[in-house]
C-alpha cells in the first residue's frame, strides 16, 4: 500500500510518500511496524494523539481496519481555512 | 455547487459577482474570505500543503451537508494551496439562499467544517525561522454545535 505523510510528519520522517508491503491489520499495527524500522518513525509517531489518520483519503481512527487499504495517509490536525 | 482547489490567486469582487449574477431566485448571498494576516514583525510568507484527491473528496462531501441542511440554491468554495504572501486572499466561501438565515448559517457551517476536516496545512515563514500553524482546540470544538 502507499503511505503518505503530510506537513511535519512528512518533514520528520523524511519523505512525502511510499510504498509499504505489509501484513499489517489496523492502523494502529502498522505504526507500530514503522516505529520499530528506524528512529525517525518513532520519533514522528512517538504522540498519537498530536496525528490523525486517513484510510482511503477517509479520515478515521488508528483502530481503523486496514488490510483492503490502498492508501494510508498521516498528519497533523488540519488547518485549513 | 462550485468548488475549486488551486494554487492561483483568485479576484475576490469578480467571484462574488459572478456567483451573485447567476442567482435569479436567491434572495440573500454571504461570502466569507480568509486573508494572511499582515502584522508589523510578522510572516514573510505562508505555504499551503494540501492533500490532492482527498482535498477535493473532504470538499465536496462537505458541500453537500450544507445543500442539504440548509434551503440553499448555490454554493461556491475557492481554496488555495502553495506559497501565499501578507495579506493575500487564502479561501473564501459564498452561499446563496431565498433567505438570509440560511446563507448565514451554511458559510459559517462551511468555514467550521473547512477548518479542521479539509486537508490543509499551513507553515508560516517569519524572521524567526519557520513554524507550522497548529490547529486550536476550539476549532475542533465549533464542529460540535452543528
Amino acid at each position: 500500500m502507499d503511505v503518505l505523510y503530510f506537513a511535519w510528519v512528512r518533514e520528520r520522517i523524511g519523505i512525502p510518500k511510499e510504498r509499504i508491503e505489509t501484513s499489517a491489520k489496523t492502523v494502529a499495527d502498522l505504526v507500530a511496524e514503522l516505529c520499530a524500522r528506524e528512529e525517525r518513525y518513532a520519533a514522528a509517531f512517538a504522540d498519537l494523539s498530536a496525528l490523525r489518520v486517513a484510510v482511503d483519503q477517509e479520515l478515521t481512527d488508528f483502530d481503523a481496519n486496514i488490510e483492503n487499504a490502498r492508501e494510508v495517509a498521516f498528519f497533523p490536525p488540519m488547518t485549513g481555512g | 455547487m462550485d468548488i475549486r482547489v488551486q494554487e492561483a490567486p483568485f479576484d475576490l469582487g469578480l467571484e462574488t459577482t459572478c456567483f451573485a449574477d447567476r442567482q435569479t431566485d436567491m434572495g440573500a448571498v454571504v461570502t466569507f474570505t480568509g486573508i494572511t494576516r499582515d502584522l508589523p514583525g510578522g510572516m514573510d510568507k505562508m505555504v499551503i500543503e494540501h492533500y490532492p484527491g482527498m482535498t477535493e473528496k473532504a470538499l465536496q462531501g462537505i458541500a453537500e451537508q450544507a445543500m442539504e441542511r440548509w434551503d440553499l440554491g448555490d454554493l461556491l468554495i475557492i481554496h488555495r494551496y502553495g506559497d501565499l504572501a501578507p495579506n493575500d486572499r487564502i479561501m473564501m466561501v459564498a452561499t446563496a439562499s431565498r433567505h438570509r438565515k440560511d446563507a448565514f448559517d451554511a458559510a459559517e457551517f462551511l468555514m467550521d467544517y473547512l477548518k479542521s476536516r479539509a486537508p490543509f496545512w499551513k507553515k508560516e515563514f517569519g524572521p524567526d525561522g519557520t513554524e507550522w500553524v497548529a490547529a486550536k482546540p476550539e476549532d475542533e470544538d465549533a464542529l460540535n454545535r452543528w
